[in-house]
């Protein structure tokens, strides 16, 4: 029965080694010295034993040199062990240039992932292989949190902000989804699977994927028309509202003297909360969108304000190397 | 050393008045500390059968004991009783209050009414909390994360949430109470480097109960007004930022981690030092190591929300300084290891607990290198290997160091002895039984199984098995000593004043002590362990 139970989960992202690397140094260096204290306790009890309870100890009060020296030797190896991790942090916190973006909302109980194609799945995420993927994630309610083990990454889905992960699939094959972040009745049934695909299989699946309404982009620009954006944000820059060509990823002064980078967080704001940070030279005339468009609309929107910025690259010139994007933006 | 004392004068602060009223409206601190203990059993006893129905539930893949929703208002539960009712109060409330007073060679607190309302003040906590669980319970777990406490869960949060708030001022009273005892009641020649280690451990702890529990207060308090008032502190949907929560509630309940462990440590090092009959290794080390726990445990908070967003530069400094603080107690461990060195061990009861708290103590905080890990924490956040490495210090450090204490003071407080072998058993039932229930959740926790999951995928399932199975175990060994140490109440052998021969100024007084602890005062002469010195006889 003890042979069946598994001791690390799969390694499956390009992370996961340095992290499984990391842990094994962490093992080696916790059993080296709680094996050691062990051992000097049992042998110290057997050593010392004394059945009477009549005799006393040695008068030994201390000594300042091995004070010192077990002050420093666990300070230093802590140190150790804190640079190494922080260099993986940072591998976390930065995502490699032309990652493939997939957005996704969470909402008790259940994940939605949207494709920039246009394909939508509940509790399945199709990935490709050997490609970097980065999901851009925010909650539709309370707390969640994206955890894939087998890739090692997690970050909480936080409602009125993103949240980012970024990962690169190294085998294909079937991982478990879960949410990390207590939410409520089903969390425990708020879990899902990634399917890891070659990519011809990945690019099959997504022009199987039944798409409706198009692409995020196109649903995006239809959503700009019907909420009648298209009235105030002129492309010109003559409307009431600024224009949105080039906007993403540049830097924007307000109203209040502060320059923010119009990224992903920003451009949500400005939709469900136009007044907080309005542009400079411009009046507070938008109303809130809060309510008439969902988290889904406004990740579509964001993708076709991207689009405006020109150029086929428009939808990986992200703001995200920027602003350590992994775990998104306080404000 | 007197050794006719217990014979020679009957009147003992349990005799002394026998009604009812006497215990209720008692200011001595022994009868209080007593208060606590049973009070505090009580909460323990509540806090370990909802612990039962969590093992149970787990012992299969498909939730089919619980409903999703009893899940998890029976983890909540758990969480709230043991943290809150129990954990906290019960090395300061129970053995502090019992054991500071007598140390210091004082008639009592220096506050005594205010010690009896914080008794009271901790009963209609703990009252308005349990019948919150006893109403339909609550749903949000230990740790009321809005938006869910505040707009999602339609539980009892308000209830329980007002009885935490009601129990804080229990805990900073206590806090308020021990830092002026120790800083005005010592007897003459009581310096403050004559001090026993555990006077040390409750004045860092103190200090953290004064200063902590107010910032937790209030963050309760603004949960109600949210979830009331609709005032917008947490809800982004009123303009609030539930991260704002997570850094409000660490900033009090990760220092509340060493509220817990510091008094245990203190009772450790007493112990250590009695059944080695030697000085404490290192006492000025040991001493200042809970000052510097106390000091650095303000400025670790944000360990607990590395993926709730932070930025990545706020996290490094709080990695950093999570490995700082993980350097005081690796020093205390060390020094108690060589306390043993060259030592007279005399392998009595108390003594088979400390070997029990050493081994799980140093697993709990060797796991904490991973948890404080960025790299990996972004991995085992939220997963059962934090569970583990929690109950491993809270449980195996915190309960096995207050076993150690009540041990070891039982004799004090009650006059007389225990069964040895009974206490050895149940020792050692509880560290093997520990070690099955939650050294498997390692595992689990890197194999990725999420905390607070009511159903999971069957592969986890050989060792959900195995943790059930040691909590079987463990529940006997914690079930044993309210056996025998009940029956010793009643009929035990008599203890005599000093049955360890143990030096400490409550030893020098009879068992049970005098209503006033002391026939004449006390004068201190000497350091805190001066055993190397003594003449041991039987007493």
């Amino acid at each position: 029965m003890l042979s069946g139970i598994p001791l690390l989960p799969v390694q499956a992202s390009t992370l996961a080694p340095q992290v499984d690397a990391l842990y094994y140094f962490i093992v080696a260096v916790t059993a080296f010295f709680g094996i050691l204290v062990a051992i000097l306790v049992t042998a110290f009890a057997l050593k010392y034993k004394d059945d009477t309870g009549l005799k006393v100890g040695a008068p030994i009060t201390g000594s300042v040199p091995l004070e010192i020296g077990w002050s420093l030797i666990p300070f230093f190896v802590a140190v150790a062990i804190f640079a190494w991790s922080a260099t993986i942090f940072f591998q976390y916190t930065r995502p490699p240039e032309n990652t493939l973006e997939i957005y996704s909302t969470g909402k008790r109980w259940m994940w939605r992932f949207q494709h920039l194609d246009g394909q939508r799945e509940i509790n399945t995420l199709h990935v490709p292989v050997g490609r970097p993927v980065k999901i851009t994630f925010t909650s539709e309610d309370v707390l969640h949190d994206l955890y894939i083990p087998a890739f090692r990454i997690k970050a909480d889905a936080i409602p009125g902000r993103y949240s980012s992960i970024w990962f690169e699939a190294t085998k294909t094959g079937e991982y478990h989804l879960f949410c990390a972040e207590y939410c409520g009745t089903r969390h425990s049934g708020m879990i899902g699977t990634v399917y890891v695909m070659e990519p011809n299989d990945y690019q099959a699946w997504l022009s199987n994927g039944g798409v409706t309404g198009g692409s995020m982009q196109a649903r995006g620009e239809q959503l700009f028309q019907q909420l009648a954006c298209t009235t105030c944000h002129l492309t010109d820059g003559k409307g009431r509202g600024p224009s949105l060509a080039g906007v993403f990823g540049s830097q924007v002064k307000l109203t209040s003297g502060q320059t923010v980078i119009a990224d992903e967080s920003y451009i949500r704001e400005s939709i469900l909360a136009p007044q907080t940070k309005l542009v400079d030279g411009y009046q507070p005339l938008m109303p809130t969108f809060q309510g008439l468009v969902n988290e889904d609309g406004v990740l579509s929107l964001i993708e076709y304000v991207k689009s405006l910025n020109g150029g086929a690259g428009a939808a990986q010139a992200s703001a995200a190397p920027a602003t350590a994007p992994a775990q998104g933006e306080r404000r | 050393m007197s050794t006719t004392a217990a014979a020679a004068s009957p009147v003992t602060y349990l005799n002394e008045k026998t009604t009812v009223a006497s215990w209720l409206l008692t200011k001595d601190h022994k009868r209080i500390g007593l208060m606590y203990m049973l009070t505090v059993t009580l909460a323990f006893v509540v806090g370990a059968v909802f612990a039962g129905l969590i093992r149970l539930e787990l012992a299969t893949p498909a939730g089919d004991l619980l409903s999703s929703d009893t899940y998890n208002r029976v983890f909540t539960a758990h969480g709230v009783a043991m943290v809150f009712f129990v954990l906290i109060p019960v090395v300061p409330a129970v053995l502090g209050n019992f054991v500071l007073p007598l140390m210091l060679g004082a008639k009592d607190v220096a506050f005594p009414k205010l010690n009896l309302l914080s008794w009271y003040v901790f009963i209609l906590g703990m009252t308005v909390t349990f019948s919150a669980i006893v109403m339909g319970g609550v749903d949000t777990g230990w740790t009321f994360y809005p938006p869910f406490s505040t707009e999602g869960s339609d539980s009892n949060v308000m209830l329980a949430g007002v009885g935490i708030f009601i129990t804080g001022f229990s805990s900073i009273l206590t806090g308020l109470n021990f830092m002026v005892t120790i800083h005005r009641m010592r007897a003459p020649g009581l310096t403050w480097f004559r001090l026993p280690l555990f006077v040390w451990a409750l004045y860092a702890t103190s200090l953290i109960q004064v200063l902590g529990t107010p910032v937790v207060a209030i963050t309760v308090l603004m949960v109600a007004l949210e979830r009331f008032a609709h005032l917008g502190f947490f809800d982004p949907r009123l303009g609030g930022d539930p991260v704002l929560f997570q850094h409000l509630f660490w900033f009090y309940s990760h220092p509340a981690v060493y509220i817990m462990i510091l008094p245990p440590m203190g009772a450790i090092s007493e112990v250590i030092a009695c059944f080695s009959r030697k000085n404490i290794f290192g006492y000025s080390f040991v001493a200042f190591s809970s000052m510097a726990i106390a000091v650095f445990g303000f400025l670790v908070w944000a360990h607990h929300i590395f993926v709730a967003g932070i930025s990545p530069y706020s996290a490094m400094v709080f990695s950093f300084l999570t490995y700082a603080v993980a350097v005081p107690s690796a020093v205390k461990t060390f020094n108690w290891t060589a306390t043993l060195y060259r030592g007279a061990i005399w392998m009595r009861a108390p003594m088979i607990w400390v070997f029990g708290f050493l081994g799980l103590f140093l697993v709990g905080g060797l796991t904490g290198l991973f948890t404080a890990s960025l790299g990996i924490d972004i991995h085992i956040h939220d997963t059962y290997f934090v569970v583990a490495h929690f109950h491993y210090i809270m449980v195996g450090g915190a309960i096995m160091g207050y076993f150690a204490g009540l041990h070891f003071w039982w004799p004090k407080m009650t006059g007389r002895m225990y069964n040895d072998t009974a206490a050895k058993t149940s020792a050692v039932l509880v560290f093997v039984g520990f070690n099955l229930t939650f050294f498997p959740q390692f595992i689990l926790g890197y194999l990725g199984m999420p905390r607070r999951y009511h159903m999971y995928p069957p592969e986890f399932q050989v060792l959900n098995v195995m943790s059930t199975g040691g909590a079987a175990i463990l529940a006997v060994g914690y079930l044993l000593p309210m056996i025998y140490l009940t029956y010793s109440f009643f009929k035990g052998e008599q203890a005599g004043s000093n049955p360890w021969m143990a030096t400490g100024l409550e030893w020098t007084t009879q068992s049970p002590p005098l209503p006033h602890n002391f026939a004449d005062q006390p004068v201190v002469t000497e350091g805190a362990y001066e055993y190397s010195k003594r003449e041991m006889k039987v007493a």
